[in-house]
C-alpha cells in the first residue's frame, strides 16, 4: 500500500509551498489592518432627501407590529396611504435586534443604502446605532402630533434625551408570567428564585438587559443608574441561583414551549407574549413587587434613507390619537400615545381599560429602563453574563 | 483478461503512454475547482481566524479591532473556559462511547444478519437524515419533557426520584448527542464489517475458536478501520457542538460551541472567539494525530 514512506516528494513539496505561499500571502494582506471602527462621525454619510418627488417609504418593522395591511378599510397603513399619498413598502423582516444589526451594520459601517427608510428597534439597540452615527437627525417641526401626544413618561430616554433620532413604535413590558393551574401566584423576583418548590422549573431571558435588570432591583440598586461593583455583585447573585439549580435554563422566546409543556410553572416574560402567543387564560402575566423592565421599540430612519420627510409624515400619522388606538386595539401593546384611550372604545370596547395597553401613572413608577452603557460595558457585561449563562 | 493477451501489445504503448501523460494534464485542471473552493472557503477564512485571534482585545466592534499579535488571548482564553473544553471533550468521549456500544451490535447486524432487509435496514439508519437536525433536537424535548411518558415511566420504577428530572441535565444533552451522531458511527462500522471476508470467520471456527474468541481475535481486528473512522466522525463534531446543550441542557451543560458562539454573536468579542476556536481545533486535530497513531490503521474505511 505504501509507495513512498521516506520523506516528501518533490510534486508535495511543490504544493505544500504554493498553499503555504497562500497562506502566507493573504495572512500578509490581513496582518496589518485589523478591523476599522465602525463609527460615523457628524455629517459624514449624508444624503439629498427625495421625498418631494419620491412618494414612498420603505418600512421594516417586527412580525405582529401593525394591523393587517391587506384587510381594506381597517388597516391604519393604508389609511395613510389614502391620506398622503404616499406609498409604503412595508416589510416584517425584524426577528430580534442582534440578528437585524447584523443584517444592515456592513451597509451602515460603510455609508452604503440599507434600502430601508425607517426601521424599528429597541431602546438599547437604537442608542447603540445613535451612537455609532447611522441614524438620521429628524425634523420635529414636521411632526407636531408627536411632540403633542408623545406621554411624558417617553419624552426623554437618557440616550435620546430630545427624541432627535427616534420615535417610539410601541412599549412593552418584562416581568413574570406563571402558570395558575401548576403553581401559586408568584409575586415577586425574590420568590421566583428562591421558592424552593420552584427549583429548576423557572426559566430567565438570554436577554442581558431584561435579566440584568431585574438583578440589581433585588440588591436594591437602581438598574437606571449603577456602578461596575453593583453590576458585578448582581451577577454574583444571579450566578448563585444558577449555580443551586433554581434556574432551569435561559431562553429566548421559546420559553412559550418549556411553558406550554409545562416542565416551567413561572418564567422572567415579555407581557405580550402571554396573551398573544399563549393566549391568557391560566398564564398570568405580573409586575414583580421590585419593579419591571419597560422598553419601547422605536422608529429610526438610518443614513442614506432617501425619504426622510416621508417617514416623519408617518411618525405623525400614528401619533393621532385615533390612528394609534386603531393600532393598539389590535397589537394590544403598551401605547405612546396620548389620548388614544378615549378614542379605543370605537374599536375594541374591551381594550379601553387593558393593564396592556394603557398603564397608568403609579404603575408606570415602577417602570424601570436599562441604563445606557457605553460600548466598552456593553460589551464587558455582556461578557460577565456570557460566562454565567455558560456555566 | 484472456482476450487481451491475445492483441498485439507492443504498437500501442507509446501512445497510451502519452495519453497517460495527457490524461494526468487534465486531471490537474479538474482538481482546480477544488482546490479554489478549499482555498476561498476554508484556508482563506481559517487564516483569517488565526489573525483575528491575535487582535487587540481592548477594541471592539464599534471602534474596530487593531492587530497587535496579541498572543496572550490564547492564555486568557484557556483560562477563563478551562472548565467548558474539560466537560465538552468529556461529553463527546461519553458520546463516543455509548455511540460504539450501541452501534456495532446494530453494523453487525445489518453486515452479517439481515439478509434481504439489509437495505431497509441501511436506509432506516440513514433515514433520519430526511428531516433537519433542529427538529429532531427539539423533539428530544418532547420526549424527555418533566411530564412525557420517559421521565414518568422511570420514576415509576424508581430510578428517578419523583422530583427528578430528565430534560435539562447531562443525561439530556449526552443522549441528544448520541442520537444526533448515531448514524456517522453505525455507517463506517457497517462498510468495514461487510468487507470482512467470511472464511477467515469460519475458518476460525474450523480451528476449533469458541465464538467469542473468534469474534476478540478476527472479527474484531478486520472492523478496527471501521471503529478508528466512526470514532473520527462522532467525537470531532460532538465536542464541537452547541445545539444540543443549548436545547437539551441548561447554563451548567454549555460546551465550548455555546461560549464561542455567545462571544462571536452577542458580545462581537471577535479575539476571544477566534483563540476559543483556534484552540478547539488544534486540540481536536492532535488528540486524532495521537489516536491514529494508536490505532495503528493504515486505512480509514
Amino acid at each position: 500500500m505504501r509507495t513512498s514512506t521516506t520523506g516528501v516528494s518533490r510534486r508535495g513539496f511543490l504544493q505544500g509551498m504554493s498553499l503555504s505561499a497562500l497562506a502566507v500571502g493573504s495572512g500578509a494582506a490581513l496582518a496589518g489592518c485589523g478591523t476599522s471602527g465602525a463609527k460615523i462621525g457628524a455629517g459624514g454619510c449624508d444624503e439629498a432627501d427625495q421625498s418631494v418627488t419620491e412618494k414612498q417609504i420603505s418600512f421594516s418593522n417586527w412580525i405582529g407590529y401593525v394591523d393587517p395591511v391587506k384587510a381594506k378599510d381597517t388597516s391604519t397603513l393604508e389609511k395613510f396611504e389614502q391620506q398622503t399619498g404616499i406609498t409604503v413598502d412595508y416589510d416584517a423582516d425584524i426577528n430580534d435586534n442582534e440578528s437585524f444589526f447584523a443584517k444592515v451594520s456592513p451597509q451602515l459601517r460603510s455609508c452604503k443604502p440599507t434600502g430601508r427608510d425607517v426601521f424599528v428597534l429597541t431602546d438599547w439597540m437604537a442608542a447603540r446605532m445613535i451612537d455609532l452615527g447611522w441614524l438620521q437627525e429628524l425634523d420635529h417641526s414636521n411632526m407636531p402630533n408627536v411632540d403633542a401626544n408623545l406621554i411624558d413618561f417617553l419624552k426623554s430616554p437618557a440616550w435620546d434625551p430630545e427624541r432627535k433620532y427616534s420615535v417610539p413604535w410601541q412599549s412593552g413590558m418584562t416581568g413574570i408570567c406563571y402558570n395558575a393551574e401548576l403553581t401559586d401566584p408568584v409575586t415577586s423576583f425574590k420568590e421566583l428564585l428562591t421558592r424552593p418548590d420552584l427549583k429548576g422549573k423557572i426559566e430567565l431571558l438570554t436577554e442581558m438587559r431584561d435579566t440584568m435588570l431585574f438583578m440589581l432591583l433585588m440588591q436594591d440598586s437602581n438598574p437606571e443608574d449603577f456602578t461596575d461593583e453593583e453590576f458585578a455583585s448582581a451577577i454574583d447573585l444571579l450566578q448563585g441561583y444558577v449555580d443551586n439549580g433554581q434556574v432551569r435554563r435561559f431562553a429566548g422566546n421559546d420559553y412559550v414551549d418549556d411553558m406550554k409543556s409545562g416542565d416551567i410553572v413561572a418564567c422572567e416574560a415579555w407581557s405580550g407574549d402571554v396573551i398573544n402567543l399563549l393566549g391568557g387564560g391560566k398564564y398570568k402575566w405580573i409586575p414583580p413587587d421590585e419593579g419591571f423592565a419597560l422598553w419601547t421599540d422605536n422608529m429610526l430612519v438610518p443614513n442614506k434613507a432617501e425619504h426622510k420627510s416621508n417617514v416623519e409624515e408617518l411618525m405623525n400619522f400614528y401619533y393621532d390619537p385615533v390612528n394609534a388606538a386603531k393600532l393598539a386595539a389590535w397589537n394590544y401593546y403598551f401605547c405612546p400615545v396620548q389620548g388614544a384611550q378615549e378614542e379605543i372604545g370605537q374599536f375594541d370596547k374591551s381594550a379601553v381599560n387593558s393593564e396592556f395597553i394603557f398603564l397608568d401613572d403609579k404603575t408606570l413608577e415602577t417602570g424601570y429602563m436599562f441604563m445606557a452603557l457605553p460600548e466598552e460595558d456593553a460589551q464587558d457585561y455582556q461578557r460577565q453574563f456570557n460566562e454565567v449563562m455558560g456555566g | 483478461m484472456t482476450e487481451a493477451v491475445t492483441t498485439p501489445p507492443a504498437p500501442p504503448a507509446p501512445v497510451v503512454d502519452g495519453e497517460n501523460a495527457r490524461r494526468r494534464g487534465w486531471g490537474w485542471l479538474l482538481l482546480i475547482p477544488g482546490m479554489l473552493w478549499l482555498a476561498i472557503f476554508f484556508l482563506f477564512p481559517t487564516v483569517q481566524l488565526f489573525f483575528t485571534s491575535l487582535y487587540d482585545p481592548s477594541g471592539s466592534f464599534e471602534r474596530g479591532y487593531a492587530m497587535t499579535w496579541h498572543v496572550a488571548n490564547y492564555a486568557d482564553a484557556i483560562i477563563d473556559t478551562s472548565n467548558l473544553f474539560l466537560r465538552s471533550f468529556m461529553y463527546a468521549a461519553i458520546t463516543t462511547f455509548v455511540c460504539l456500544l450501541l452501534a456495532y451490535p446494530l453494523a453487525y447486524a445489518i453486515a452479517f444478519k439481515s439478509g434481504r432487509w439489509k437495505n431497509v435496514m441501511l436506509v432506516l439508519v440513514i433515514a433520519p437524515f430526511f428531516t433537519s437536525f433542529l427538529l429532531r433536537t427539539l423533539s428530544w424535548r418532547a420526549i424527555l419533557s418533566d411530564r412525557g411518558p420517559v421521565t414518568s415511566f422511570l420514576q415509576t420504577i424508581a430510578i428517578l426520584p419523583d422530583d427528578g428530572r430528565l430534560l435539562a441535565t447531562p443525561v439530556a444533552v449526552i443522549a441528544g448527542l448520541v442520537y444526533n451522531f448515531l448514524p456517522f458511527m453505525t455507517l463506517p462500522l457497517y462498510a468495514s464489517l461487510d468487507k470482512v471476508d467470511h472464511r477467515l470467520i469460519e475458518a476460525a471456527g474450523d480451528l476449533y475458536s469458541s465464538p467469542f474468541t473468534g469474534f476478540r481475535t478476527v472479527t474484531f481486528p478486520l472492523s478496527l478501520p471501521g471503529v478508528v473512522s466512526g470514532t473520527l466522525l462522532t467525537f470531532i463534531p460532538a465536542s464541537g457542538d452547541y445545539i444540543n446543550a443549548e436545547l437539551l441542557g441548561t447554563p451548567k451543560q454549555y460546551m465550548i460551541g455555546n461560549r464561542i458562539q455567545a462571544a462571536f454573536l452577542t458580545e462581537r468579542n471577535y479575539p476571544l472567539a477566534a483563540s476559543l476556536s483556534i484552540i478547539l481545533m488544534v486540540v481536536v486535530v492532535l488528540m486524532v494525530i495521537v489516536y491514529v497513531r494508536r490505532a495503528g490503521t493504515e486505512e480509514l474505511v
